[in-house]
């Protein structure tokens, strides 16, 4: 197997998927919280994040259930948040070629930000590379800061802090090297535009499926990808 | 919460995610559809960018939140590594806040 973490410029991912690592401690410990007091165990709070790993999809469920919905409404909430991961598996099969097993262990850990890495780079060796290095650390930082949020308990509202714009703001980093052909312009401003004309008309979760139809613009286009990523600037 | 509601939603999302590296799984797809996918991320992301910034449930509307989104697009722009632009579209987003 593989060592990605020795892999030529490993480094520069490690710093890159330390940086949201941070940021998915937190958030992870503030799921824990919310799932503790919605009256889940400790154990079931962890399993959720070892087994569920979606961050956006876990919070809708927990606080859908927290604030007294149905069962049926924050499991379909909670589904639907997750279907973008279906778009990010078609995305990331190339890069997750290889072995059943590395397959299978790979597809749990398709989130946005492992996703985003790994898409940005321009070549096979470093798409790889910047996956399997980022997702066992951020698979690691989710489920640690799920663990301290349910041990400690103690409810913090994450938004007094502004940590509700930590996803927008880590996403916007992550996307500026998408944005270095024109076709990835155009794919993102379709998807901004879909997102946000749609949302007050859509269930949650459709609108951004609707974004994800941006990727089309790939049909009209040849240029090359010019090598840049989303981690050079970074020291 | 319940452990059926915790493992059908783990079967369902892993289903969702193991779906497009089963689909097409080994084989090599044609360079018009491989650039499509490598797409995905552009579209998506920015869209992330809109719902997260801009609405509140299905609500659309501007707070606090657009001007963390302003100043970490200006740190990404001036190339600052990912964890300034981290901390100050948060540390933006907080002071709003706390002042407005």
């Amino acid at each position: 197997m593989t060592n990605y973490f020795r892999a030529p410029q490993a480094r520069r991912f490690i710093t890159a998927s330390l940086a949201i690592g941070v940021a998915f401690i937190v958030f992870g410990a503030s799921f824990g919280v919310l799932s503790v007091s919605a009256g889940a165990s400790l154990l079931q709070t962890c399993a959720m994040s070892l087994l569920v790993f979606t961050g956006a999809s876990q919070m809708s469920a927990i606080s859908v259930l927290s604030a007294g919905g149905t069962v049926a409404s924050a499991f379909g909430g909670a589904v639907l948040l997750s279907a973008r991961n279906a778009v990010y598996g078609l995305a990331m099969s190339p890069i997750l070629r290889g072995s059943w097993s590395s397959r299978l262990i790979g597809a749990q850990l398709v989130i946005d930000e492992t996703t985003a890495l790994a898409t940005a780079e321009s070549d096979e060796t470093l798409r790889r590379t910047a996956f399997w290095v980022s997702a066992p650390i951020l698979y690691f930082c989710w489920n640690f800061g799920t663990f301290l949020g349910a041990l400690v308990g103690s409810s913090i509202n994450p938004n007094d802090f502004g940590l509700d714009a930590a996803f927008p703001v880590m996403f916007t980093a992550l996307l500026m090297p998408h944005l270095r052909t024109r076709v990835g312009r155009r794919a993102a401003l379709f998807g901004a535009i879909a997102t946000v004309t749609l949302a007050p008309f859509l269930p949650i979760g459709i609108p951004i499926l609707v974004a994800a139809f941006g990727m089309l613009f790939g049909l009209s286009n040849n240029e090359p990808t010019p090598p840049l990523s989303v981690t050079d600037g970074a020291p | 919460m319940t452990w059926a509601f915790i493992f059908s939603l783990a079967v369902c999302q892993y289903g969702f995610k193991a779906l497009g590296v089963v689909i097409i799984g080994q084989r090599k797809m044609p360079d018009a559809i491989q650039r499509c996918l490598l797409l995905i991320p552009a579209a998506v992301l920015s869209g992330l960018i809109a719902k997260d910034t801009f609405t509140m449930g299905q609500s659309l509307g501007i707070d606090a939140r657009a001007v963390g989104l302003a100043v970490a697009v200006l740190a990404t722009w001036r190339r600052l590594p990912f964890i300034v632009v981290i901390v100050a579209g948060v540390g933006a987003t907080a002071l709003v806040r706390l002042f407005v």
